[in-house]
């Protein structure tokens, strides 16, 4: 009976900002709003890793939270998910040159779904999180993570010379 | 109906009582959105989610937190099947009130502070609300002239006619177990920024399915007690529990979560004094 009921129709959440300006995490609670209404899929926002199957990070890692992230995605019980919310959390984003910034958070943690945009809207966040739900039900019975792509649009500031912002496609 | 017949719809609502909690749970879940104006869950969602726990790695922060979360299991199954049995109320009483007890112990055998805070007060909870519930069967012995709960079916009135007041202080009761604001102070779904999730932080996994599981039960348990206080016929019993659990709905969505002594000076002056003034008015 139990196999028949997808363990991905209660992904239950857990977020963790870790080094954000917090824009994504604003972003991310309208989630939470009548709007979108995440409850409709099941998913459950919970303070508590213990209780939570798909961990949503934002902001960059930096060598005073990489210990505390380990932790949090260290409590969380198996099958469990990871989705770094924003371009902060694959590059380090607008921190990347700080001189703590360690970089993306898949330096410490394996992760499964990167979310871009800075920040992204709660429409792709709720992809990310559906996408990371779908996951753990082949996590189940195959544990592991194969390390997601991470997204491949990346934006270059302007050169001098010309003005204008440019895009330019990066191979991650 | 014979002995067998009716051992028979006792175990079958005994095996039927955590998925009716489940159900009500779900009822609940779809009700509060779409008070908020949101779609809601589906209605099996508390299923999915126990049996999605079920499934999860177990963790454990030592091994009599495993027993604490059984331990409320089955004093809450025990309590549900001297309910229906009609034993002795008092014995119902205190298997009930030890069922919360190993929660709170469970909480309080872990280092967590906010394990520690959630148990504290379900602690003051229990002081808050016990009065209550031993007024109630003092009541009904002095309605019935014995303490056993199946005799409120054969009471000449029944009990909600002769015992208003204490039936309204147990309602604040029933919002206080079911976990509903103004109530929601030792372990909530909702109050994660300033309490995680009180009692059952430590949990996780299977372990904290065990103690979903003992909630439904206990959610089903309020509503046959419910169902009590119109035990004469069961048709109109069903609607006022379901009138009840409408109303502890309404209640949460519309009240903000309360600090414990506030609930505890409440219960003490307010719903004590209904209660009392309605046992004192069936003694004279």
């Amino acid at each position: 009976m139990s196999n028949t009921v997808k363990v991905s129709k209660s992904p239950w959440v857990v977020h963790f900002n870790c080094n954000s300006c917090n824009g994504c995490d604003i972003e991310f609670l309208a989630c939470l709003t009548p709007l979108y209404d995440v409850e409709r899929f099941g998913i459950l926002h919970v303070g508590n890793p213990k209780h939570a199957d798909v961990l949503v990070v934002t902001g960059s890692v930096n060598h005073r939270n990489s210990r505390v992230l380990r932790n949090v995605y260290d409590q969380i019980p198996e099958p469990k998910v990871v989705v770094a919310m924003g371009v902060c959390t694959s590059t380090g984003g607008i921190f990347a040159d700080g001189y703590n910034c360690l970089g993306g958070i898949d330096k410490v943690i394996p992760v499964d779904i990167f979310v871009p945009g800075c920040p992204p809207r709660p429409e792709a966040m709720l992809d990310g999180i559906l996408a990371a739900a779908a996951m753990l039900e082949t996590k189940r019975t195959t544990p592991g993570t194969i390390p997601a792509r991470k997204p491949l649009l990346t934006l270059v500031p302007p050169t001098a010379a010309a003005g204008g912002v440019t895009a330019t496609r990066k191979e991650a | 109906m014979t002995f067998a017949h009716s051992t028979l719809l006792i175990a079958l609502l005994v095996l039927l009582a955590p998925v009716w909690g489940a159900l009500l749970a779900g009822i609940d879940r779809v009700l509060t959105a779409r008070i908020q104006s949101r779609i809601g869950p589906p209605l099996l969602q508390p299923i999915y989610d126990t049996l999605k726990l079920l499934r999860k790695e177990p963790i454990v922060v030592n091994r009599i937190q495993i027993v604490y979360a059984y331990l409320h299991l089955a004093f809450m199954i025990l309590a549900l099947i001297l309910l229906l049995c009609g034993q002795d109320s008092l014995m119902f009483l205190f298997v009930f009130a030890f069922s919360t007890l190993s929660l709170v112990l469970g909480g309080m055998c872990v280092r967590s502070p906010y394990s520690r805070i959630g148990s504290q007060r379900e602690i003051m909870l229990m002081v808050a609300y016990e009065p209550i519930l031993i007024l109630l069967m003092i009541g009904m012995y002095l309605v019935n002239h014995n303490f056993l709960l199946g005799s409120a079916a054969t009471a000449p009135k029944p009990l909600l006619l002769t015992m208003p007041l204490t039936f309204l202080a147990f309602l604040v009761v029933m919002a206080i177990k079911l976990q509903k604001s103004p109530f929601d102070i030792a372990t909530s779904h909702h109050a994660h920024q300033e309490l995680v999730k009180g009692i059952t932080i430590e949990y996780s996994g299977p372990y904290l399915a065990v103690i979903e599981i003992a909630h439904f039960v206990e959610t089903a348990l309020l509503f046959y007690l419910v169902m009590l206080f119109w035990a004469s016929s069961p048709l109109i019993g069903f609607l006022l529990a379901c009138a009840s659990y409408f109303l502890m709905i309404v209640v949460d969505n519309a009240f903000a979560r309360l600090t414990t002594l506030w609930t505890v000076r409440f219960m003490w002056t307010a719903a004590l004094a209904m209660a009392a003034t309605n046992v004192l008015w069936l003694y004279l």
